[in-house]
């Protein structure tokens, strides 16, 4: 939607971000369809998607029955048919009855098709926990889809990545998982550009520079990353490195700040068992063996079922934890 | 309500051309449309269908000398139904399918020789020879893929319905698709999804249905119904088998009972719901009866149904059925059957001969490279860890495109 006064004043937050991508890519491309459980008049579960209906029309920002299955699959139908859906998952947990869409089908068209048939859409899927909700609803998911060929998966943070990864994913001729980190939906503003403008999918951010350890990240967790590095003592320089694309993976920026650190320690809210801090730990042992000063280190979620909210702060990585675990590095 | 033993499987309830035709639930016929038709289209349906029924013959022995891998089903006994609901369409309406898919392949104009070199995983396949037996796609004809999972199909066909619609009512211009010039009016589309009967109890195919009802999307929702699901008969699996109808109205859909075993009849009843869904931009749902002469897949014991049963369709083979009407009852202008005996006997030869040139063509052409094609297609731009070495060429181009 156009801005309002309070965010020409204090900045737009991750919801408005989104917002502003989706409106004006809906502007600029007729074949964008929005489509999801209450995305139309209420807005979506989470208002990400407020006042589309009201400026678009119902035939552009649809209502549909709670239904993923039959929602994720008919956007691949729409996809194939020259759209550009971007249907909308409520949690990421909902994204279990669309799976078999999503998998079995957008992933592979390309393939099964050998180049004839694919699938432009972009799944938004607010993800990860802390917003005092049960598991379904505060699960982390995303290296199930970053070990489904065929599928690009996208987590961005902070409003000025949302909204030019938003609008790169809309116009990338592949499927992409859009991941939006629910617990700092509107816990940060930021001034970003009125202009659209786009991040290429696939590159990561270094947050903060610096020389002794490389911290990589992604999600809500960057900010505890960030607080834990405030918290650090003033000799230390830690590198900060927000993934923002999940897949495909930008092992460069990985590589380079190990080489030049020769420390990691990787962060997310995810169970720590298969998650993508394993990945990450294996391409840096891969590429980084004989300049690694110490072991690398994941802070992760448990592998345990996200708890309920009383204990959700336990569960996911906080900066006390992230610490630590800077500090043994370190001290290694 | 079925005796509980049928349910149960513990004996086996013979289906029969009686059963399992529908009579006394269909609508009576107010006109033929196939009255209309020329000789020559009729003739044509002919040849396609005795095409597929060569086609899957081939494909058997192919699959039994280990040419083809993976699974094979094949459509043999039920070509009517391809052929008589895709001659009532559009050429550029958008179709989908199931994993018994090479009659829907042909009939809609793929080129055999790109469809058996799909079956025999060569790069001159519809996918190059990736895709295989369940995976048949034809972009310019308009077919959006075979697919393996049951009933998960269908919310697609829907989807393909909802981009039809979107074209003519919102964009009001039509996307860049094959055979789509610049400055093209939008049309008026149906889009086919085609399932078995298998796939009646399916969730997608519910919240497909529940949208295109919801949505009033032109899909038509055909149930290709052979009367088993693998080898689960359809009443053992199905409730309300009787009559599928009821499941149409629960989702506001209009449904419709066919008979599959006639061709021109299948036309006649066929071709107005698809006008009438074109027109309206309605969803239909139709319960086409028909029968498969082979099992499920090649290795199929068949304990599920006697010998008798198969026999029994055969005695109604649409195939033949289609051949002694055009050299019967059904007159030219000038007062003789449409289709004489001799120009049969050139068709018949004619189409073995086209699937013998199909096989040549697959048996010739080459196996995919691994450089080119083991890594590519799976996004547009290559990304690290789809090969053993970053930089890999992209494959070549699919044939069809």
């Amino acid at each position: 939607m156009p801005r309002t006064d309070m965010m020409k004043e204090k900045g737009l937050t991750l919801v408005d971000a989104i917002n502003e991508a989706l409106y004006q890519e809906m502007e600029r491309d007729e074949r964008v369809v929005c489509l999801g459980e209450d995305v139309g008049l209420n807005g979506g579960v989470f208002r990400v998607t407020d006042g589309l209906q009201k400026r678009f029309g119902a035939d552009r920002v649809v209502d549909t029955p709670l239904a993923e299955s039959g929602i994720m699959g008919t956007a691949i139908g729409l996809a194939m048919g020259g759209m550009r859906p971007i249907p909308e998952i409520q949690f990421e947990g909902f994204l279990g009855p669309a799976y078999d869409q999503l998998t079995n089908h957008a992933a592979r068209y390309r393939t099964r098709s050998r180049g004839a048939i694919t699938v432009p859409m972009t799944v938004r899927v607010p993800v990860g926990g802390g917003i005092h909700a049960p598991e379904l609803h505060s699960d982390s998911p995303e290296s199930i889809y970053a070990h489904t060929p065929g599928l690009k998966v996208v987590m961005p943070c902070t409003p000025y990545d949302a909204k030019g990864l938003l609008l790169s994913a809309i116009r990338d001729p592949d499927p992409i998982v859009f991941f939006e980190p629910k617990r700092v939906y509107r816990s940060y503003r930021e001034q970003i550009p009125e202009e659209e403008y786009t991040i290429p999918i696939g590159q990561a951010k270094v947050v903060s520079e610096g020389t002794d350890i490389t911290v990589v990240s992604w999600g809500a967790s960057v900010f505890e990353c960030l607080a834990a590095l405030d918290k650090l003592p003033e000799d230390v320089s830690a590198e900060l490195i927000d993934l923002r694309t999940i897949y495909p993976i930008d092992q460069d920026t990985i590589i380079q700040s190990v080489l030049k650190t020769g420390r990691c320690v990787i962060v997310h809210e995810a169970p720590k068992t298969c998650g993508m801090g394993a990945e990450l730990s294996a391409i840096i042992q891969e590429h980084c063996f004989l300049h690694l000063k110490a072991p690398v280190q994941r802070v992760a979620g448990f592998d345990t079922v996200m708890p309920y909210y009383k204990l959700e702060l336990e569960y996911l990585p906080n900066a006390e934890r992230i610490g630590e675990a800077i500090v043994q590095t370190l001290s290694y | 309500m079925p005796p509980r033993g049928v349910i149960l499987g513990l004996f086996m309830a013979q289906m029969t051309t009686d059963t399992h035709s529908g009579a006394g639930l269909r609508k009576a016929r107010t006109h033929r449309v196939s009255d209309a038709l020329p000789g020559e289209t009729l003739i044509g349906w002919l040849k396609d269908m005795l095409l597929i029924r060569e086609f899957e013959n081939r494909c058997a022995q192919a699959y039994q000398q280990a040419k083809i891998g993976g699974f094979c089903h094949l459509y043999t006994g039920q070509e009517a139904v391809a052929v008589g609901t895709i001659q009532s369409l559009e050429r550029d309406d958008p179709i989908v399918t199931a994993y018994r898919d090479h009659g829907h392949a042909l009939a809609r104009g793929m080129d055999p020789g790109a469809c058996m070199a799909e079956m025999f995983g060569k790069i001159t396949g519809c996918a190059k020879g990736k895709g295989g037996s369940m995976h048949m796609f034809d972009k310019p004809n308009w077919l959006f893929g075979g697919h393996g999972i049951v009933g998960a199909q269908t919310p697609l066909g829907t989807g393909l319905a909802f981009a039809a619609r979107y074209e003519w009512e919102v964009m009001g211009k039509p996307c860049p698709n094959p055979g789509v010039k610049p400055g093209d009016k939008p049309k008026k589309k149906v889009s086919l999804a085609y399932l078995g009967d298998g796939a009646l109890n399916q969730g997608a195919l519910h919240e497909a249905m529940n949208l295109a009802g919801l949505y009033s999307l032109p899909v038509i929702y055909v149930v290709e119904n052979n009367g088993y699901s693998m080898g689960t008969a359809i009443e053992r699996g199905t409730t309300m088998a009787h009559d599928l109808r009821k499941k149409a109205d629960a989702y506001g859909i209009r449904g419709e009972i066919i008979d599959g075993f006639d061709v021109i009849d299948l036309y006649d009843d066929f071709k107005p719901v698809v006008d009438w869904c074109r027109e309206n931009q309605r969803p239909a749902f139709v319960d086409l009866k028909t029968y498969r002469y082979l099992g499920h897949s090649m290795s199929d014991p068949q304990k599920y149904r006697t010998k008798e049963e198969v026999d029994q369709f055969k005695g109604k083979d649409s195939i033949d059925r289609l051949a002694s009407q055009l050299m019967g009852e059904r007159k030219g202008k000038d007062g003789k059957p449409i289709l004489s005996e001799t120009r049969f006997t050139e068709i018949q030869a004619e189409v073995k001969e086209a699937v013998r040139k199909a096989m040549d063509f697959a048996e010739e052409s080459p196996t995919p490279e691994v450089e080119a094609e083991l890594y590519s297609d799976v996004f547009i731009n290559p990304q690290p860890n789809l090969s053993p070495t970053r930089d890999y060429i992209h494959g070549v181009k699919n044939p069809l495109l």
